[in-house]
């Protein structure tokens, strides 16, 4: 009986190291923020007593997963903190706000017809003081800009026919960034698959992944294209295709959060959704393919791994297959948090909080001096643009760039 | 509380002194200074050190007891409802389940219900289904479910409030002095002897009352009375969360291991029941067979409990009163003892046997002796007033989140304490103390130590057992104390007794605790 007496409920695992409070990005930048320890197993036990003990001050927790990633009793602290949140936190003083940040694809179908005016229009100062004041959005973000053409518009008139040429097929989950603001970096994607030998499938229906609805409190809508992606991804997966992506949140969000705070079944996929560049990785690591990259690439970069990508561990697999193009000189950042967490830093409230955790990072970042940064992950991305002014790219299309 | 306000005035002529300052001898001080009596309360260590702080926490209503001793269970119910009202910031209302196993079958139920409506206890028989779906940590084997008014109490909370109270009221407490013998007037009990750290005292009154629990024997026999006790020790286990929000049961006839409560942030199980010689009364360690029995009769209830973390293991012992028996079947009723009728021993009163939810009406039939002995006519109050902290509901979610416990375990007394500056810090985390909390509770409750300032607001008593907060709590009280070189004995002291509740349940979590804790405080010179 002793012997069985071994606790399987996670956060009674903490031992109060607080090694997790010593990785806290906001914690460090906010003395409002209680920081990890407190906000997940010290203060869960309260909340089991009582919902009362709910801290409205877990609103300022990034969701970079840190402390998951430093904690030496395995206590999946950030999960506790969302789970609490989306079960107790208070309604939003920004609904309609918070909706829309959070419906990226939604609002992604909406602006992309119109997007040459949307994109003349959100930068306008006028339209920001309204934004800001009426809406809660910073003044001082930069929008992503749209593109007036998606992805998979683009996909279906000019690419589909060319994949039935390949043997082997992967199926690729683009995201919303992807499909509605940058789709070069799916098209990037699309030209290094086939470089390496492949074909691309889209997946049959492919909602957003939720990342930000569950940030955001939307449990239920997060659920239902859970599940739509769930299903999506497990019939790819019994056709024997891998699942890849090219966003490190989207990935965290669907290879764990899906089962680990939504409680959704996984295994029907899990192992075979992979970031691109792992996957990639590992294929020229056995001998499966070969990429021929340009001779005359020339690119000074530096590599900053998103939080979601430690939180993942996959930085190594990207990190050496950059390291693998010929004239790729690579500084490899520190791992700092950027602040904006998403949707967090676009939040008139937390904007001052996002600057400030990611001032770290954009001094290293400057110091490294590079043409471009690499990053898997879409929001690091704007924020660091906006912060420092140096161009973000993802690492498939620095290879898009450098293959042959 | 041990302010220089209630410490007792030289030479004062007493009504009444109370021996004891568990829940009973609390509650008859609480009783006698409503009514106007001159009252002195001795305890020979904190308040609220001997079984009223080593039992479930579970404020009865009544059905355990319907089949075994209707008269106990009417006492329950009645009792149970005062104390939701006078005490509402001690008692958290969270219902009791009775659940039926396979092997209980449904025939006890039947008849338990039927018992429990007879002595006014609004028991209802649930659809099994529901309570799975309701409460899925409950053992989804069962068969029937039954819902009581059981409710979870903190037995120190409302020790504290009762002893505040009476002082309120003009009682005198004196604390962490023993009575080592009676003063006599021929035949008569006139007073006490007292040794505390200042010496020998004598303090005189015109009754004594024991409310000493087991303890009370020894007492009697100096005065030269027996009472024949009957020590029967009770094992529990506290699990370091809530599993569940309800109070559960088995529905069957009593046994051990076979309740679990919802305290604060953690769950008791319990408890055993074992006859145990006077002279182990003081000796409270838990043994790997309590444990192993516990364990295993409390999976039954809650299965989770086979893979929750384990802080503690504790014992109390119940002051039963026999003839003979093995200890469960005694009856646990109230025995109040008027020593001048049963012994020819005037002066003298013993109040014992009861239960913790009982314990105001055991004050209330002792003070109704008094007070006929006293010729004095007075009417008790004591079921209609509120108690200290619980004369209006404290709406916890409209303070700032520091405060909230200390709210939520001080109630509207909680408006004395100063979280400006420092006082917000926050000392023990896993309970969620605060300095202001602390220093309310060193200066309303006098504490000598850890160990006493625990038993006021829970300081170290959640999953780190003190590991990580008892350096700054002893710092602080060191600091209030104007003792700043008792800092490491407080922690020393303090540590032991938590190691004490650790050893039976060294395994897994709490080990790890354990080996934490050893590297930091196993040395000599660790840091303060």
């Amino acid at each position: 009986m002793q012997d069985a007496n071994i606790s399987k409920l996670n956060f009674e695992a903490c031992q109060k190291c607080s090694l997790c409070n010593e990785v806290c990005p906001m914690m460090a930048a906010n003395p409002l923020y209680p920081g990890p320890k407190k906000a997940g197993p010290d203060q869960e036990r309260y909340r089991l007593k009582d919902p009362e003990f709910y801290d409205y001050a877990l609103k300022y927790c990034l969701g970079c997963k840190r402390c998951e990633v430093a904690c030496p009793s395995g206590v999946q602290v950030a999960d506790l903190i969302q789970k609490a949140r989306l079960e107790y936190a208070p309604a939003s003083k920004h609904p309609l706000r918070d909706a829309m940040l959070a419906n990226t694809d939604f609002v992604g179908t909406l602006a992309s017809p119109f997007a040459p005016i949307v994109n003349e229009v959100l930068p306008l100062k006028p339209v920001k003081a309204v934004l800001d004041g009426a809406f809660g959005i910073d003044a001082h973000r930069t929008f992503p800009k749209y593109s007036a053409e998606k992805f998979t518009t683009w996909f279906a008139r000019h690419a589909k026919k060319a994949q039935e040429g390949f043997d082997s097929h992967v199926s690729y989950f683009h995201g919303c960034y992807a499909n509605y603001n940058y789709p070069q970096l799916a098209k990037d994607f699309v030209k290094v698959m086939n470089a390496a030998g492949y074909g691309v499938h889209l997946l049959e229906k492919e909602r957003c992944c939720g990342v930000a609805l569950v940030a955001n409190g939307f449990e239920k809508q997060a659920r239902r294209q859970a599940k739509v992606n769930i299903a999506s991804m497990g019939k790819a997966v019994s056709k024997g295709e891998p699942v890849l992506t090219t966003s490190s949140s989207c990935t965290l969000m669907m290879g764990r959060e899906y089962g680990e705070v939504l409680g959704l079944p996984t295994e029907g996929y899990r192992d075979s959704l992979s970031l691109a560049c792992k996957w990639l990785y590992e294929k020229i690591e056995s001998g499966e393919v070969k990429l021929k990259f340009r001779k005359d690439f020339r690119m000074k970069l530096s590599y900053h791994t998103a939080c979601h990508m430690q939180r993942l561990g996959w930085q190594n697999y990207t990190i050496e297959l950059l390291r693998m193009i010929p004239g790729v000189q690579l500084t490899v950042l520190d791992q700092n948090c950027c602040g904006i967490s998403g949707t967090f830093g676009f939040k008139k409230e937390y904007y001052p909080y996002s600057q400030k955790v990611g001032s770290v990072l954009f001094e290293d970042i400057r110091t490294s001096n590079p043409q471009a940064v690499v990053t898997e992950c879409e929001t690091c991305k704007w924020q660091i643009e906006m912060s420092t002014g140096i161009p973000v790219l993802n690492p498939i299309s620095v290879l898009a760039a450098a293959v042959e | 509380m041990a302010g220089e306000s209630s410490k007792p005035t030289k030479n004062r002529e007493y009504d009444v002194i109370i021996v004891g300052g568990g829940i009973t001898g609390a509650c008859t001080a609480r009783d006698c200074a409503l009514r106007g009596l001159r009252t002195l309360l001795i305890e020979r260590e904190d308040l609220c050190d001997g079984a009223s702080g080593r039992n479930h926490g579970l404020l009865h209503s009544g059905a355990r007891y319907a089949v075994s001793d209707p008269e106990g269970a009417r006492e329950c119910i009645k009792e149970n409802l005062i104390l939701k009202k006078i005490a509402s910031n001690c008692v958290e209302r969270t219902g009791g389940l009775f659940i039926s196993l396979p092997e209980d079958g449904l025939e006890w139920q039947a008849n338990f219900v039927q018992k429990c409506h007879e002595a006014g206890i609004p028991a209802k028989i649930l659809d099994p289904e529901k309570v799975k779906r309701e409460i899925p940590v409950v053992n989804q084997a069962i068969i029937g479910a039954v819902s009581v008014p059981d409710a979870s109490v903190d037995p120190f909370r409302l020790t504290d409030a009762n002893a505040l109270d009476a002082i309120r009221h003009g009682a005198d407490v004196l604390k962490f002095a023993e009575v080592e013998d009676f003063v006599k007037d021929g035949g008569r009990v006139v007073g006490v002897k007292v040794r505390s750290k200042d010496g020998l005292a004598e303090y005189r009154g015109s009754q004594t009352v024991l409310s000493a629990g087991i303890w009370a024997a020894g007492l009697a026999e100096k005065a030269g009375v027996h009472i024949s006790m009957l020590p029967s020790r009770g094992a529990l286990l506290v699990f370091g969360h809530r599993v569940a929000d309800v109070v559960i049961n088995r529905c069957r006839k009593p046994a051990n291991a076979d309740i679990i409560v919802p305290d604060d942030a953690v769950s008791v199980l319990g408890t055993t029941s074992d006859k145990v010689p006077f002279d182990q009364c003081d000796d409270m360690r838990v043994t790997p067979a309590e444990v192993e029995l516990l364990l295993k009769e409390g999976v039954q209830l809650v299965p989770c409990l086979a893979q929750t973390r384990i802080l503690r293991a504790y014992a109390g012992v119940r002051p039963l009163v026999s003839e003979g028996g093995d200890g469960r079947s005694v009856s646990r009723g109230i025995v109040l003892l008027d020593h001048e009728q049963r012994d020819g021993v005037p002066g003298l009163i013993t109040i014992t046997g009861g239960k913790l939810t009982t314990a105001r009406l055991m004050a209330e039939m002792t003070t109704d002796l008094l007070c006929s002995k006293l010729g004095i006519k007075a009417r008790c109050r004591t079921a209609d007033v509120a108690l200290p902290g619980s004369e209006k509901p404290v709406r916890k979610a409209t303070g700032e989140y520091y405060s909230l416990a200390a709210k939520g375990r001080h109630g509207s007394e909680g408006r004395k304490m100063d979280f400006t500056g420092t006082g917000a810090e926050l000392v023990c985390e896993c309970e969620q103390v605060t300095r202001a909390e602390i220093v309310y509770c060193i200066k309303e409750f006098g504490v000598r130590n850890l160990q006493d300032l625990r038993r006021h607001c829970r300081i170290g008593m959640g999953t780190c057992q003190g590991n990580h907060c008892v350096r700054r709590a002893a710092e602080i009280l060191a600091e209030e104390l104007g003792c700043p070189e008792l800092a490491r004995q407080f922690v020393d002291d303090y540590l032991q007794e938590r190691w004490k509740g650790m050893t039976p349940v060294l395994w897994g979590d709490t080990l790890r605790e354990a080996e934490f804790m050893r590297n930091r405080y196993g040395r000599k010179d660790y840091e303060i």
